[in-house]
């Protein structure tokens, strides 16, 4: 082989390299733009509300003269749904995730995982379709409310879709604890029950706790479920049965209505970029505790 | 504690001589003789230990049940409702009476071609970037960064997707609400998927492999290309289909980009608007003018959604299991 088209295929290979560096670079050119178009379409509404009117003002009344833009009700009603939903999902989601790699035998496994895969498949209107015409009208007659449609239903339905990703990742954590602890701990004589509890859940904690923050982030930015489930109401609820108007409920619903590029609509791009910068903690800390406690091996334990 | 506690035991446990009883009382006898134990483990209370156990084996498997009881419930409820609702008709029509009859081929069309239409923006794009993931990155700050930003995007709510279409695609490229900024949206959606997908499929294929044709004298992108590629490529076509059935039952990305209530047209060009079957469901249940008289249509279009999702994850979990059979 001549020299010269040796080099020719080095800087061949190097373009080569590049073109993909480049590729896998656009996700975060993505990312940056999304942030850079909610930021360009929301921050011209604090020309006409501050900051802290904004996200602290307890009226959400858009569409009056003069409008209020309060979100304090939409960030309780977000917050409130998605910690409820928590409650649900994250013993809910362990649990499965421990008796799938744990407890349960090779048979039943390879039958249950496809399950976790299809409830994580299912669209979310599907499900806040289900909350429509099911839950909601069963809990209005079991427990004589007002409406069915509500916090407790929408974050019943939340939790629904975070188990699956709960459940998956958890089960991948409790996967890659080394198979050495726990046969030491079987072999001094802990029932399996005590090795999974005091061997093998603190060495997968960090995986776990991944898990349920990323399962988080999905119930604080889902949009359809609350949407249709949970009543619309922008009000500081007084209890778990009061409907509540969730951020993106509020930009879903409205988004048709408000005037283009009038303040309503930046409003909106404002809750946007709000729920924008939830998820990204949510995401950020999720990396951090990923990587800060990463379990490579029993040597790490 | 716990930790450190565990350690010590397996230390302990490897430097236990190979004749160590196995049987559960010859572990408490020995037990018993150990000095670090705590002691009095009495038959008792093994007897409880492993109530325990059962008890708390029972409660798992039940919130395992639970999850399946949760998609039989949602499944087998829109299948009694929906079936009904489901004939020729229903699937060749265009909705009549401001939507109170008819059925949703104009949504079934809008669908399928905003899927596939995503999957055309994300698949090469994914793929790529998976092969630089996988194939040429070394780990580094430049690795972590653009998996933490394709795990952030992973994250980042189908709304603000929606939003971002709009101030994006449809206003700034002035590409209008059409089939094109929805494809384009849910492309964006979608490519953590895909490159998660694409990797994996790269990650199962043998080091041998690469090592053979580098041994050959091939260069890095030639191994790539004709040994990594194609044996990488059912995993990858796997990954494509779940984009697709993620990317078809996305609801809030579209409602801004792409989707309309009622359009009497079918699209003609990639600039015009469709009707799309999650916003339908939405449309029908919630803001049409007869929401009870529809509801047959509304379980009707739910059902073919899920139909159409779960069938498609079906596939690629039997194809997936097929693979792995092979491998």
């Amino acid at each position: 082989m001549s020299h010269s088209t040796a080099i020719g295929r080095r800087t061949r290979e190097q373009i080569i390299r590049a073109f993909f560096f480049v590729t896998a670079f656009t996700s975060i050119l993505v990312l940056s733009m999304i942030l850079l178009f909610l930021f360009v379409e929301g921050i011209p509404i604090f020309k006409t509300v501050s900051v802290g009117r904004f996200l602290f003002g307890h009226d959400w009344y858009p569409t009056s003269s003069p409008p209020d833009f309060g979100i304090f009700p939409l960030l309780v009603a977000s917050i409130a749904v998605t910690l409820l939903s928590a409650v649900i999902s994250i013993p809910l989601g362990v649990m499965t995730a421990v008796y799938l790699a744990e407890i349960a035998t090779a048979r039943v496994r390879e039958l249950f995982k496809p399950v976790v895969e299809l409830l994580a498949a299912l669209p979310s209107v599907v499900i806040g379709f289900f909350g429509m015409v099911v839950v909601a009208p069963f809990l209005q007659d079991m427990l004589d409310i007002a409406t069915g449609l509500n916090l407790f239903n929408a974050a019943l339905m939340l939790a629904f879709m975070s188990v699956p990703t709960i459940c998956s990742i958890s089960e991948d954590a409790i996967h890659s604890v080394p198979g050495e602890l726990k046969e030491a701990s079987l072999a001094l004589g802990a029932t399996r029950w005590e090795t999974i509890m005091r061997v093998i859940l603190p060495a997968s904690l960090s995986g776990i706790s991944t898990a349920v923050i990323l399962g988080m982030s999905r119930a604080i930015g889902e949009t359809m479920v609350v949407l249709m489930v949970a009543g619309g109401a922008a009000l500081i609820p007084n209890s778990i049965f009061k409907p509540v108007r969730p951020m993106p409920a509020s930009i879903a619903a409205e988004m048709a209505e408000a005037p283009f590029r009038g303040e309503h609509y930046y409003a909106l791009f404002a809750i946007g970029m709000v729920l924008f910068l939830f998820t990204l903690c949510f995401n950020i800390v999720a990396d951090y505790v990923a990587h800060k406690h990463k379990q490579v091996g029993a040597a790490t334990l | 504690m716990t930790r450190m506690k565990a350690m010590d035991y397996s230390q302990t446990g490897t430097r236990r001589p190979a004749g160590a009883p196995t049987s559960t009382g010859g572990i408490r006898r020995s037990n018993r003789k150990n000095e670090d134990c705590e002691g009095a483990w009495s038959p008792v209370s093994t007897r409880k230990r492993h109530w325990t156990q059962s008890g708390v084996f029972g409660l798992f498997r039940v919130a395992a049940l639970i999850n399946g009881f949760a998609l039989l419930f949602i499944v087998g409820f829109l299948l009694l409702n929906g079936w009904k609702a489901i004939n020729w008709t229903f699937l060749s029509q265009a909705p009549m009476d401001s939507m109170t009859r008819g059925g949703i081929l104009p949504c079934i069309i809008g669908t399928v071609l905003l899927s596939f239409g995503a999957m055309v923006v994300a698949f090469p794009w994914g793929v790529a970037s998976a092969i630089y993931l996988h194939e040429y990155a070394k780990p580094g700050p430049a690795l972590r960064v653009i998996r933490l930003g394709i795990n952030n995007l992973a994250g980042v709510p189908s709304v603000v997707f929606g939003l971002f279409g709009l101030a994006f695609f449809v206003t700034w490229c002035k590409l209008g609400v059409s089939v094109l900024s929805g494809a384009l949206t849910l492309g964006a959606l979608v490519l953590p998927v895909i490159i998660g997908t694409a990797e994996e499929a790269l990650r199962s294929v043998p080091a041998t492999y690469r090592e053979a044709s580098l041994a050959l004298g091939a260069t890095k992108w030639q191994t790539i290309y004709r040994v990594v590629l194609p044996a990488a490529f059912p995993g990858m076509l796997t990954g494509s289909i779940l984009g697709i059935s993620r990317a078809a039952g996305e609801t809030a990305a579209i409602m801004f980009t792409a989707a309309v209530f009622f359009t009497p047209h079918l699209p003609s060009s990639l600039f015009d608007p469709v009707m799309a079957l999650p916003y339908h469901i939405y449309v029908l249940a919630t803001a049409g003018t007869q929401i009870e008289a529809t509801r047959p249509l509304q379980y009707g279009t739910s059902l073919v959604l899920i139909g159409l999702v779960l069938g498609m994850n079906l596939i690629a979990i039997f194809y997936r299991a097929r693979l792995q059979r092979q491998a």
